[in-house]
Order: C-alpha cells, then sequence, then structure tokens
C-alpha cells in the first residue's frame, strides 16, 4: 500500500488505527484518507486496510 | 459599546488574522500574544514521520483557527483539502484558495466560487480569498460565504494596496467582511485598508520577514486599531484651498 507516496508492506489484519500507532501519529493532530474517501476518527479501528490502497495522514502546519 | 466584528455566527474584537507560515514554531506564541490575534491560519500538509512538533501546540488556547486550501488548483481539490482540514477536528473555518498560477500565485475566482457553494452547503464557515472583482463577490455572497478576503498585492511580495480602488469597492458594495489578504507589507498599510472600512487585515509575510517577529506583530495590531478608530471617527473633509486652523481675529498687533 502506498502512504504518503511512500510504499509499505500491509500486514495481515492492520487497521487505520494500528497503522497510525506503528507509524507514530497522534491522532488528535491529523485526518486520514483512504483511496481519497476521508475515513471518520470513529472508524480507525475497524477500517481495514488493503495492499492496493492509497493512504494520506495530513496535518495542520504554518501557512497563510 | 465595543466594536466587534462577526464572521458567520462567530463574533471577534481583534481585526487582525495572522498568518503562521513562514517562521518557526516558537515564535507562533508570543506572535499570536503580541498581535492579540484571535484568528490564525494554517495550512494542511501531509504528516511527516518522526515530527514530534505539532504547530497546534504552540497556538494560544481560544484561538480560532482558520486552514487554508493552500495547493489546490481547482474547486475539487479544494474541497477535499478542506473536508480533510475540518475532519483534524479543529472547527469549521476554511479559507479557500484555488490557485493554479505559480507565478503571480493569482487566485481563480471562478473555481472559487464553485468551491464557496459547496463548503457552504456543508455547514463550513468559509473565507474565500479572491482577486477584487465586484461581480465575483456578488457570486461569493450568493454561494454562502461568510467574508470576502480580497488581495492587495500578490502573496508574500509586502508591496501593499495596489489594489485599493477595487477593494474601496467591495466595501462600499458587498453586505459582508471584507478582509484585505495578502500582499500588506507594513503597518501603515493595514492602517490604510482599515481607514477605508475594511473589516480586518490578514497578514503573514510582512510579519514573518521583519527583523523582530513578536515586535512587527506588535506594531499591526496598534496600526490596525487606528485604522479602525479612525474609521469609526469618521475622516476630516479635504479641501482645495487652504483653512487655517488659528483664529484669524485676535492678533497681537493692530
Amino acid at each position: 500500500m502506498k502512504v504518503n507516496g511512500e510504499f509499505i508492506p500491509a500486514s495481515e489484519g492492520l487497521t487505520v488505527n494500528k497503522l497510525l500507532e506503528q507509524q507514530g501519529y497522534q491522532i488528535n493532530r491529523i485526518a486520514v484518507e483512504v483511496n481519497h474517501e476521508i475515513v471518520p476518527k470513529g472508524q480507525y479501528s475497524t477500517h481495514m486496510l488493503h495492499d492496493d490502497d492509497v493512504i494520506e495522514i495530513v496535518c495542520f502546519m504554518g501557512g497563510g | 459599546m465595543t466594536d466587534t466584528f462577526k464572521i458567520g455566527e462567530h463574533e471577534f474584537t481583534s481585526r487582525f488574522i495572522l498568518g503562521s507560515g513562514k517562521y518557526s514554531l516558537d515564535l507562533i506564541q508570543a506572535a499570536v500574544e503580541h498581535a492579540g490575534a484571535q484568528i490564525v491560519t494554517l495550512a494542511l500538509r501531509r504528516a511527516t514521520l518522526g515530527s514530534i512538533d505539532n504547530i497546534l501546540d504552540y497556538i494560544p488556547e481560544g484561538v480560532t483557527l482558520l486552514p487554508n486550501t493552500s495547493g489546490a488548483r481547482n474547486a475539487e481539490e479544494a474541497v477535499r483539502i478542506a473536508r480533510l482540514a475540518r475532519e483534524v477536528g479543529c472547527g469549521d473555518f476554511i479559507k479557500i484558495e484555488c490557485i493554479h498560477d505559480s507565478k503571480y500565485l493569482l487566485p481563480d475566482n471562478y473555481e472559487t466560487i464553485k468551491a464557496t457553494e459547496i463548503l457552504a452547503k456543508e455547514g463550513f464557515v468559509v473565507m474565500p480569498y479572491m482577486y477584487p472583482d465586484l461581480n465575483a463577490a456578488r457570486d461569493l455572497v450568493n454561494a454562502g460565504a461568510a467574508a470576502i478576503m480580497p488581495l492587495g498585492a500578490p502573496i508574500g511580495t509586502n508591496k501593499g494596496l495596489l489594489t485599493k480602488e477595487f477593494i474601496q469597492i467591495l466595501v462600499d458594495e458587498i453586505d459582508l467582511p471584507v478582509i484585505v489578504d495578502a500582499g500588506i507589507g507594513k503597518p501603515s498599510q493595514a492602517c490604510e485598508a482599515m481607514e477605508m472600512g475594511c473589516a480586518a487585515v490578514m497578514s503573514n509575510t510582512a510579519i514573518a520577514t521583519a527583523g523582530d517577529i513578536p515586535a512587527m506583530a506588535g506594531a499591526f495590531k496598534q496600526a490596525i486599531e487606528a485604522g479602525r478608530t479612525a474609521y469609526l471617527s469618521g475622516m476630516g473633509r479635504i479641501l482645495e484651498k487652504a483653512s487655517a486652523s488659528s483664529p484669524l481675529t485676535g492678533f497681537l498687533a493692530d
């Protein structure tokens, strides 16, 4: 699967929540899109990820 | 009575919207405090691994966050960024930027109107960055914008109110807060925008590229307050010929 433009292998039974934990993201600081669809925070622990998924994890930074 | 202005249902006393781009996180808090800003803009980008510091930890409590859709080239991309920004969980405000001109970074009013219409229907408080055109501004009003943000000069140029006459038309004709965004390079220009009757001024680069960032934020705050007070006071008239300020009678000599 592709996470923020980088290919990484999807392990069996990987949820959005597990991915975020593995990679060390703070859930209250980010938003997640899988295949162009927003995954609401309430579905992080149930949304399963697959090998062909395209995932975007975004956060705020300085801007005008 | 306190002088306030409303964006959607939200009321503000500070008329200085501060951008947070192009300076370090540890200066943001001081800049916001010196600016007295109640609204701070942000951008949304891919999260980078291993970056522990998050900008949200540096913005004082109670400040309204205004994410922008920078990077969007059209309405569709702006809508996508806006929805993601709301999903982070910091409110419904969104500053729309639809830009596909990388040289001057001029906004595409047509795409901006389309994005405004979609996002306003979804309950966003929409603040579109726009080229100061009266017809487009009217379309933005009809599309459900909560304010309009015409540019003074191209983003990041610090050139000031190059579009002054056209912004004045918007102030006179549009029944929404008009907030000058982009191009304001110094406090005197921010003051001038407020004297014209603009509801607020947004500034980023002028602060970020100043020698002393918090001090410049403070200078803008004072200028914006002075301009607002002057506008409310009503400007003195302009004459073609002199009019003595001192009495013309009672001279010492006969």
